[in-house]
């Protein structure tokens, strides 16, 4: 497995995609270019007015696809009694509807892939299994193939069939247009044999301008519609029809919408959510955080407001209380030192006395006198 | 304690096991079959219907189911709701564990699952809603098992390990909403493609629109639902703190899907005014489509928000079951009953027994997953190494 710039890009494209979810390819997305199909690409128109109901399509078709044996020979016409869809045995089936013409004749339409320009399947499958070429057919590609069967559910005409009974290589199977036919210069399988020219092969401008014709000369046989020329934005293989389409089994309800553009919305969506979701999750986080830690802040002011207070109350209360012991503390001091001095007075008072009385007692012993003097 | 005592006595012979035991061989049976077999020889599909009951149950339904694991740690880890953080882990492990099964239940149902990782690297269809549907399932498989891996490495002891994706949670979660919403969406935005295949009254170009809404509901009524089953079977392994906020959870979710399903209701009612489908209300598939709205839509948001205002907790994990219910059939609509309406009664399927078996074998494996790591790791209670973080 060589590593090729196709590849190398390819893988860039995954990173974005993984990165964004999705890269949206232009011109599908937003824009108003309408895409009509490549230039000079085949197409092949149905005329159900012509066709007999010989279900020889089928049987080429069965042949140049290597198909496998059908249940019942395709001579075998009692097949057409029952409505039948395109299986992964059979690309293309016809079936009968009856009581719609005035004649009684029954009115026979093919059907198989209608190979659609902008393609529903193509679209839908995420390993790009599918490819509108410039020839004009829709082709499949078996080697990505998951098997998702998504392509199954995106065809609005229900055409591709997956092979249930494959335990190990399943593939959806689909009508090819004989692609690789037409690379060869040859007619489709169903073309080739149609004895009728209910199948036209051409060129889709071209084919488009026989429907005309043919609507045009037999305005009183055809319904004025060529079924596919606008259907899921136009297909490559295109009807016209002497009954109403529905009464056929084509369904009138479809809309003119290509597959493409009915899921642009929702891929264009999606790089924008990508890209602003985590934005707006971001936002309501710092927003939820700064709210709680707003709270928190204002709890903190609170408590630390109410702390301040009750230390002010504090500290004054402690103030008062140390000026009042202070005040109580020099009132004692001066209390202690009045005592102090009044009883040194008093005391002072006292020998002065005792000394007066000493002498007033007259002449006492000297030395009883002196000693009493020195003792103290 | 006693309960333990008793559950050792019996051993591994417990109803749960035994019931279990048979679905899985069963199981295993039907996955040899349908891989020898192929598709063909275990379903009911055909060329009309492509897509069955494991695309319609087992995708469609599972990851609705599993939306819990972002609407929840949305909730505690952006929103700052950490009165619900014990619901993050419970919710995160069904998340990881509903979305790994949708990736199993895709190997069944693809034709060559061995070719899955092609749309990454061999062929890019990124023009395909379901490109974005598989990057978006890889994307979300790896996120989950990311957030669910810190109760893993608490388990196993790796210290360092679990404070790195600790550090990131934030990443993780944001990254994970994204991813769910576009995940989510883009399974409605798949059936776009195909106006002319689902019936109009589901058929909307706000699909995308409706199947993240739903999403939304389907995760809270699934955290609400999941939280009364594990309180009854894993009472023993809670811890005060999941005890505690267990029923906080159920009310402030049932508040919460109230107000998401009457939003739901009335994105759906507009629906069908912008296509002007009135008149299709009057018809078989009108009375159908009204069932799942004025019965799983508008009956849930007016249970739920009763539920919540009066303070009814058995209502309100009533109303969480029937609401899941609800999702999985408006699942089942989108992909199965409403698709295909046009087609007779003859060519509509109906799922075989192997199908419906193998959901309910992979929805074991599921059971069986929960149960082991919730008995191990510390999904409802907080591990003592760990006390802060949850």
């Amino acid at each position: 497995m060589a590593l090729t710039r196709r590849k190398f890009l390819g893988w860039l494209g995954a990173g974005a995609a993984a990165t964004t979810a999705a890269a949206v390819k232009p011109a599908v997305a937003a824009s108003n270019k309408h895409f009509e199909g490549h230039p000079d690409s085949n197409a092949v128109l149905h005329d159900l007015v012509a066709c007999v109901g010989c279900r020889r399509c089928e049987a080429a078709c069965n042949k140049v696809n290597d198909l496998p044996e059908p249940d019942q020979p395709f001579a075998d016409l009692t097949v057409l009694e029952t409505k039948r869809r395109t299986t992964e045995k059979a690309y293309t089936v016809v079936n009968r509807y009856d009581g719609l013409r005035p004649s009684g004749q029954p009115v026979f339409a093919k059907k198989q892939c209608n190979h659609c320009l902008e393609p529903g399947c193509a679209s839908a499958c995420f390993v790009k299994a599918f490819t509108k070429t410039p020839e004009g057919p829709v082709v499949y590609n078996p080697k990505v193939c998951v098997g998702c069967r998504y392509c199954m559910v995106a065809c609005p005409f229900e055409i591709p069939a997956y092979e249930y009974q494959k335990a190990f290589d399943p593939e959806v199977v689909k009508c090819t247009m004989c692609h690789p036919r037409i690379m060869e210069g040859k007619l489709p399988g169903c073309v080739s044999v149609c004895p009728t020219e209910a199948l036209v092969f051409g060129k889709r401008k071209d084919l488009l301008n026989t429907a005309r014709q043919r609507i045009a000369r037999r305005p009183d046989l055809y319904v004025d519609h060529i079924y596919g020329e606008n259907e899921m934005g136009g297909t490559s293989w295109l009807y016209i029809s002497d009954v109403p389409f529905e009464k056929a089994g084509m369904r009138m309800d479809l809309g003119i919408t290509p597959a493409p553009a009915l899921t642009a919305g929702a891929l264009a969506a999606v790089p924008m959510i990508a890209a602003l979701w985590p934005v707006l999750l971001g936002g309501v986080y710092l927003m939820s955080t700064r709210r709680d830690k707003e709270a928190h802040q204002e709890k903190e002011d609170a408590l630390k407001s109410a702390r301040e207070q009750e230390q002010a109350a504090a500290k004054a209360a402690l103030k008062k209380a140390s000026e009042d012991a202070a005040k109580a503390q020099q009132k004692a001091v001066e209390k202690a030192v009045k005592d102090a001095l009044a009883q040194a007075e008093k005391k002072r008072e006292e020998e002065q006395k005792a000394k007066q009385q000493a002498q007033e007692a007259g002449q006492s012993p000297d030395g009883q006198g002196q000693e009493s003097e020195e003792e103290s | 304690m006693s309960s333990q005592a008793v559950r050792a006595d019996r051993g591994i012979i417990t109803p749960f096991n035994v019931i279990a035991g048979i679905i899985v061989i069963m199981g295993m049976v039907l996955t040899a079959w349908r891989f020898a077999g192929g598709l063909g020889a275990v379903t009911n599909l055909d060329n009309h219907y492509p897509w069955g009951l494991w695309i319609g149950l087992d995708l469609m339904a599972g990851v609705a189911l599993a939306a819990g694991g972002f609407v929840t740690s949305a909730a505690v880890h952006v929103f700052g709701m950490k009165k619900y953080s014990s619901a993050v882990r419970p919710a995160i492990l069904t998340g990881f564990l509903g979305y790994a099964l949708v990736v199993i239940a895709l190997h069944y149902d693809v034709g060559r699952p061995w070719r899955l990782p092609y749309p990454f690297i061999m062929s890019q269809g990124t023009t395909s809603l379901l490109f974005e549907v598989a990057a978006c399932v890889a994307l979300y498989l790896t996120v989950l098992f990311l957030e669910f891996s810190p109760a893993a490495m608490e388990w196993l002891g790796l210290k360092r390990a679990r404070l790195i994706v600790v550090r990131l949670m934030l990443l993780l979660t944001i990254f994970g909403v994204v991813l769910s919403t576009l995940h989510q969406s883009s399974l409605g935005a798949l059936f776009l493609i195909a106006p002319g295949k689902l019936h109009p009254l589901w058929y909307s170009s706000y699909l995308p629109v409706f199947f993240f809404v739903s999403a939304v509901v389907a995760g809270l009524s699934m955290v609400i639902f999941e939280s009364s089953i594990t309180a009854r079977y894993f009472a023993d392994k809670m811890d005060e703190t999941h005890k505690q906020q267990k029923t906080t959870v159920a009310f402030g979710f049932a508040k919460a899907a109230a107000f998401t399903l009457a939003g739901y209701f009335f994105a759906k009612v507009i629906g069908i005014a912008v296509d002007n489908n009135w008149h299709y209300l009057a018809t078989g598939y009108g009375a159908w489509f009204l069932v799942e709205l004025l019965g799983f839509v508008a009956l849930p948001a007016f249970l739920f928000a009763i539920g919540a205002r009066e303070q009814r907790l058995g209502l309100v994990k009533f109303t969480a079951g029937w609401s899941v219910f609800g999702i999985i059939l408006n699942r089942l609509n989108v992909s199965l009953i409403a698709f295909n309406y046009h087609l007779p009664a003859s060519e509509r399927y109906f799922p075989s027994w192997q199908e419906i078996g193998t959901s309910i074998f992979l929805i074991t494996l599921g059971l069986i997953a929960f149960k082991f790591i919730v008995t191990r790791m510390p999904i409802l209670y907080s591990h003592p190494d760990y006390p802060d973080e949850h």
